[in-house]
């Protein structure tokens, strides 16, 4: 029968002989919690009227009234629709996209071509957001564009396609796509690469066709990774990159591009509302936590994969 | 090697649809940055008014002779070289000491550990309670912010720790223990070298994101000579082009400001890529690597 106290004695018995474990992790486990706990502390202020000179535990408690005063405000829909709206759009069309590259440059046999391919797909993913942006704000230049080039050259008349609101929403998802297709494709092709090359000869002895081996060995093959991946990305919804939208955001094309980050950007360190910006924040933060909970549960419900 | 099996006619279209969509793929994806590279060497009115597609014409090197002689561009450089440097040797040394004991079967408070880093992947204080954090400590304005804030990514800790469980004998690291060594020494003399495969993925993984850092630098730093790159190229890639659409003055003026700003974009864009694409072809074998062993622990 081990009790408690047997527990500790083993526990300080271990840790006699291996303080220096300990001594090594320290400087992590203290780095997360001052960086990554302290600052979940400092969530208070979403319940308080926050003073800086009267700190965080001084400061005078208001409960949800930040809360309300953004869910009736025009902002609460207009943000949580652009942030909901970009990143299901980007899920829905940056989610297959690397699944089908992958299962296309399976099939491909020419070494050369394919080794140029993934060289070249994921080339894009180490360009820094910047650089991103600046290239999407110079090919989309209304003046001096290759975009509006073309548009000239067919007779159409220039457009400034970042000054108006219609047309964000599908910068940002084909430039997001085209950036990490070919990066995203890697976990994909690893998984293939493990398929027992057996089966495709089996499948072969059978007469199969080249679409029917992708459609009963290939893809089943790549269901529990899809799977998981789907849980990973469906738990990030609600957090569409800050980077990327600041960048591109100006005041003309606002209305739809402003998502919940950069409103808490603004809203609290451009405006100084300290309490009402952590509140949205931590909003924020609730409902992707509940969604990736949400998802997990769906999925081991359905199968057997599952993150925990 | 020829297949035994006679090709049907679907799989033949297959192929020809295949080959033809992936040499699309080719080229949508390789022509941005191909147009950046050759319009980098052009004559920026050529560039600007649409006669340069296919090749560089009007070449010439005065884009780049202009970005070398801005004090600001080559000051974020500086900057940013020492913000990469410092801030990933801190992490390749926070992610191997976090991994190590974390790695080792027996280890007792593992669980604790891992629990406490899994949290901080799904919830977070948010932006303000961090920088009121950040304040507080003075990290505000400091050359730190761009160093110490992500030390460990979670994420990478659990690729070295699977890549220590799985891919070093632990029999290795008992024989070692016999022999005297402390888990300091094994680690320095064993485990370390071992990994280097893995240690090099993580000089990459650690070493882009700082190189393309601008986050930290927007948020935390308004002294214009601690900007990393990244900072500046926003002021000249995406602010810029505001302002001088905006600015009043004669057309001709304005024109050949716009052709000042026009001219150095895409040169600049090269400069501060130059570390990266000159490293690209010797990540990538190391790179796979790491999202491979990243998916194996799913």
């Amino acid at each position: 029968m081990t009790g408690t106290k047997s527990k500790f004695a083993e526990f300080a018995h271990y840790f006699r002989h291996n303080w220096g474990l300990y001594l090594l992790v320290l400087p992590v486990v203290v780095y997360f919690i001052i960086f990554l706990y302290w600052p979940m502390y400092g969530v208070l202020i979403a319940f308080k009227d926050f003073v800086p000179s009267a700190g965080i535990w001084g400061s005078e408690w208001v409960g949800f009234h930040h809360f309300t005063r953004f869910f009736t405000s025009l902002y609460f829909s207009r943000t949580l629709v652009n942030t909901l709206s970009i990143s299901l759009l980007t899920l829905l069309f940056g989610f297959p996209t690397p699944i089908i590259l992958a299962i296309m440059l399976n099939e491909v046999r020419v070494r050369w071509f394919k080794n140029t391919l993934q060289t070249i797909t994921y080339a894009p993913h180490f360009i820094s957001t910047v650089v991103m942006c600046g290239m999407i704000t110079m090919f989309l230049s209304p003046t001096s564009g290759m975009f509006n080039m073309i548009r000239e050259a067919m007779g159409l008349e220039a457009i400034g396609f970042l000054q108006n609101p219609k047309y964000f929403r599908t910068i940002y998802v084909v430039s997001e796509v085209w950036q990490h297709t070919g990066w995203s494709s890697i976990i994909y092709i690893a998984a293939l690469s493990g398929i027992d090359p057996t089966m495709y000869e089996a499948a072969d002895v059978d007469g199969a066709t080249k679409m029917q081996k992708i459609w009963f060995i290939t893809l089943p093959a790549l269901v529990p990774t899809i799977v998981i991946m789907l849980i990973l990305n469906c738990g990030s919804i609600m957090s569409v990159g800050f980077d990327k939208a600041f960048l591109l955001q100006n005041d003309l094309n606002r209305e739809t591009s402003e998502i919940i980050s950069t409103y808490v950007y603004r809203i609290g360190l451009t405006g100084g509302q300290y309490s009402f910006s952590a509140a949205v924040g931590l909003f924020n933060n609730v409902v992707n936590c509940i969604l990736l909970i949400v998802v997990n549960t769906i999925c081991s419900k359905l199968g057997e994969t599952s993150l925990w | 090697m020829a297949s035994p099996i006679r090709r049907s006619r679907s799989d033949i279209v297959f192929d020809v649809v295949n080959y033809t969509l992936l040499t699309l793929v080719f080229f949508i994806i390789a022509y941005p940055l191909y147009f950046v590279i050759i319009a980098s060497f052009s004559d920026p009115y050529l560039v600007t008014t649409g006669q340069v597609w296919f090749y560089p014409r009007g070449l010439n090197l005065d884009a780049y002779a202009k970005v070398f002689a801005r004090e600001d561009i080559m000051l974020g450089y500086r900057n940013t070289i020492i913000y990469t440097f410092l801030g990933t040797l801190l992490n390749l040394v926070m992610t191997i000491i976090g991994a190590y004991p974390l790695s080792l079967p027996g280890f007792k408070g593992k669980n604790l550990i891992m629990m406490m880093m899994m949290i901080t992947m799904f919830f977070s204080g948010g932006l303000i309670p961090t920088y009121l954090v950040y304040k507080q400590i003075g990290l505000i304005n400091n050359p730190l912010v761009m160093i110490i804030p992500g030390a460990v990514s979670v994420y990478n800790l659990i690729i070295v720790r699977t890549f220590f469980q799985n891919s070093i004998p632990f029999e290795l690291q008992e024989a070692a223990r016999i022999d005297g060594c402390n888990n300091f020494q094994i680690l320095t003399r064993i485990v370390v070298p071992l990994s280097k495969p893995i240690l090099a993925v993580m000089v990459i993984f650690y070493g882009v994101g700082h190189w393309n850092q601008f986050f930290e630098g927007l948020i935390y730093l308004t002294n214009q000579d601690l900007y990393p790159l990244q900072l500046i190229l926003r002021s000249l890639l995406i602010v810029q082009s505001d302002v001088t659409s905006s600015a009043a003055g004669d057309a001709e003026e304005l024109a050949r400001k716009v052709m000042l700003a026009e001219s150095i974009k895409y040169s600049v864009i090269i400069v501060s890529s130059v570390p990266v694409m000159i490293l690209y072809p010797f990540m990538q074998k190391y790179f796979v690597k790491g999202v491979m062993i990243g998916a194996v622990k799913g």
